[in-house]
C-alpha cells in the first residue's frame, strides 16, 4: 500500500490518533499562537491606515480570517460528518462533533467583529445584507448541529443525526447564500483573489495572509485536543487508554 | 397499481386519523389568527400601518403555524412501535416520507392557505395581491413541508424537541421567505411575479427530489441497528 494511504488509514485508529495529536498539538498551538501575534503586529502596528476607512478597517485582520474559518470549518464538518454516515468511523464522528463548537466560535467573532466594523463604515452595526445574513444563517446551522448531538442520549447516534443535519446544510447554504444576495447586498466586494490580482496593496495584505494561516493552525490545535479529549472519554474502557493516561501522569 | 399501495394506506390513513380529531386540524388556523391578532394590535391597528407589511406577516404566520404541528408527525409513529415495522420491511422509507409529507402538506399546507384570504381580511392585505400571495404560500408550504419532515424525522427519537426543532427549520426557511415574499412584493410594486414564483418552485422541487431521502436516512438512525 501507498505509505500516505497506510497513514491515513492508521489515522483512523483511535491509539494511534491519540498518540499522533499527543505529539503534534503543542507544535500547531506555539505556531498557531507565534503567528498570530506577528500577523497582529504587523497588521495593527505596520500596516498603514486605509485613506477612505482610517483605522477601522484593521479590524479586517480578525474579522476576514475568522469569516474564511467559519465557511472553511464547516466544509471540513460537513467532511467528515459525510464519511461518519458511509463508512461509520468512530473517529470522523469525533472528529465532526468537535469542529461544530469551534466553527460556531469563528462564525460569533465574524459577526461581533463585523458590527464593530459597521458601525464607523456604514453607521450601522447591523444591516440586512446577503454576507452578514448568510454568516448568522450559518451560526445558527452550527447552533442546530450541536444542539442536535447534544439532545441525544447515545452520542453516536446524535454525530450521525448531526450529520444529516450539516449535509442538508451544505445543500442548503449556497442557495440562501444566492437568496439573500438576489434579495439585498452592501456589503464590499472581495478584496482578496487567489486568481489575478487583489486590490489590496502588499503592506495590507500580508499580515492578513499570515493571520489566515495562524487561524487554520489554531483550528488544526484546537481539532486535535477536542477530539483527543472526546476519544479518550468515549473508549475510556480500553486498555490503550489507561496506559496513556498512566504514561501522562 | 398494487406497488403503490402501502403509501396510498399511510397517505389514507393520516388523513383519516387528522380528520377523526378536527379540533386538533383547526388549531393551527386558530394558532394564525391569534399571531395576526398580536399583530394587527402592536401595529395600531390602523389599515395604513398593516397594509404594507400585510404580506409578510402573513408569510410568518403561515410558517409558524405549519411549523407547530411538526413536532407530531412522526412521533405517534415512534411511540406505538409502527416506525420500527416500517424499518423491518420490504416497503421503501422513501416511498413513505413522500406520503406522510403529501399528507402533512395538504392538511396544513393547503389548510392554511385556503384560510389566508381570513388572515387578508385582518391586516387589510390589498385584495390585488391576494392570488400572488395564494400562488406563492401553495408552492411555499410544500417546500416548508419538505424541510419539516427533515428537521421532525431528524428529532423524532427524542423526548423533547420544541426548540430544537425551530432551531433546525427556520434558518432553512429563509430562502422560501424570500422569494415567496419576494412575488408578493414584485405585484405590490407593479412588476411581474413569475421570476420569484419560479424561483420558488425551483426550490421546492429540489426539495422535494432530496428531503424524503435526507427524511428516511434521519430515521434510519435511530433504529437500534448495529452501529
Amino acid at each position: 500500500m501507498n505509505p500516505v494511504w497506510r497513514w491515513f488509514h492508521q489515522l483512523g485508529s483511535p491509539p494511534y490518533f491519540y498518540r499522533f495529536a499527543t505529539r503534534w498539538m503543542p507544535w500547531f498551538g506555539i505556531s498557531a499562537l507565534l503567528l498570530t501575534v506577528i500577523g497582529m503586529y504587523l497588521g495593527f502596528v505596520e500596516a498603514p491606515a486605509d485613506y477612505l476607512q482610517g483605522d477601522s478597517f484593521r479590524i479586517m485582520y480578525i474579522h476576514v480570517p475568522a469569516a474564511w474559518m467559519s465557511m472553511f470549518i464547516y466544509g471540513v464538518m460537513a467532511l467528515n460528518g459525510a464519511i461518519a454516515l458511509i463508512w461509520r468511523i468512530k473517529l470522523s464522528e469525533l472528529l465532526f462533533l468537535s469542529c461544530a463548537p469551534i466553527g460556531a466560535m469563528f462564525t460569533a467573532i465574524t459577526l461581533i467583529t463585523g458590527m464593530f466594523w459597521g458601525k464607523p463604515t456604514w453607521g450601522a452595526y447591523w444591516v440586512w445584507d446577503a454576507r452578514l445574513t448568510s454568516e448568522l444563517v450559518l451560526l445558527f446551522l452550527y447552533f442546530g448541529v450541536i444542539g442536535l448531538a447534544s439532545a441525544y442520549d447515545d452520542l453516536r447516534q446524535g454525530a450521525r443525526a448531526a450529520a444529516v443535519l450539516a449535509l442538508v446544510g451544505v445543500v442548503n447554504v449556497p442557495i440562501i447564500h444566492f437568496s439573500v444576495k438576489w434579495w439585498n447586498t452592501l456589503h464590499q466586494g472581495e478584496t482578496v483573489r487567489i486568481m489575478g490580482k487583489s486590490s489590496i496593496d502588499s503592506s495590507m495584505l500580508w499580515p492578513l495572509l499570515i493571520m489566515a494561516l495562524a487561524t487554520k493552525l489554531y483550528f488544526v490545535f484546537a481539532l486535535l485536543l477536542r477530539t483527543r479529549s472526546a476519544l479518550a472519554e468515549q473508549e475510556r474502557g480500553k486498555q490503550w487508554v489507561r496506559e496513556a493516561m498512566v504514561e501522562a501522569a | 397499481m398494487t406497488a403503490l399501495r402501502p403509501y396510498q394506506a399511510l397517505l389514507a390513513r393520516d388523513l383519516r386519523l387528522a380528520f377523526r380529531r378536527r379540533a386538533d386540524l383547526l388549531l393551527p388556523l386558530g394558532f394564525a389568527v391569534l399571531v395576526v391578532l398580536l399583530f394587527g394590535i402592536a401595529l395600531g391597528g390602523t389599515p395604513e400601518r398593516l397594509a404594507p407589511v400585510s404580506a409578510p406577516v402573513i408569510w410568518v404566520t403561515v410558517l409558524l403555524a405549519g411549523f407547530l404541528s411538526l413536532d407530531g408527525l412522526f412521533r405517534p409513529d415512534v411511540d406505538d412501535g409502527t416506525l420500527d415495522q416500517w424499518l423491518a420491511g420490504p416497503t421503501s422509507i422513501v416511498g413513505l416520507m413522500y406520503a406522510k409529507a403529501l399528507a402533512h402538506w395538504l392538511l396544513y399546507g393547503v389548510g392554511l392557505t385556503l384560510s389566508t384570504p381570513l388572515l387578508a381580511m385582518l391586516l387589510n392585505l390589498p385584495v390585488d395581491l391576494l392570488p400572488v400571495m395564494l400562488a406563492a404560500l401553495a408552492i411555499g408550504t410544500l417546500g416548508a413541508t419538505q424541510i419539516g419532515i427533515i428537521a421532525a424525522a431528524l428529532t423524532a427519537r427524542l423526548r423533547r424537541s420544541g426548540i430544537l426543532l425551530a432551531l433546525i427549520v427556520m434558518p432553512l426557511y429563509l430562502p422560501l421567505l424570500i422569494f415567496g415574499s419576494g412575488a408578493v412584493d414584485a405585484v405590490r410594486l407593479g412588476e411581474s411575479p413569475k421570476g420569484a414564483l419560479l424561483l420558488l418552485a425551483a426550490q421546492t422541487v429540489l426539495l422535494l427530489t432530496l428531503a424524503p431521502p435526507a427524511a428516511a436516512a434521519a430515521l434510519r438512525i435511530g433504529s437500534d441497528n448495529p452501529p
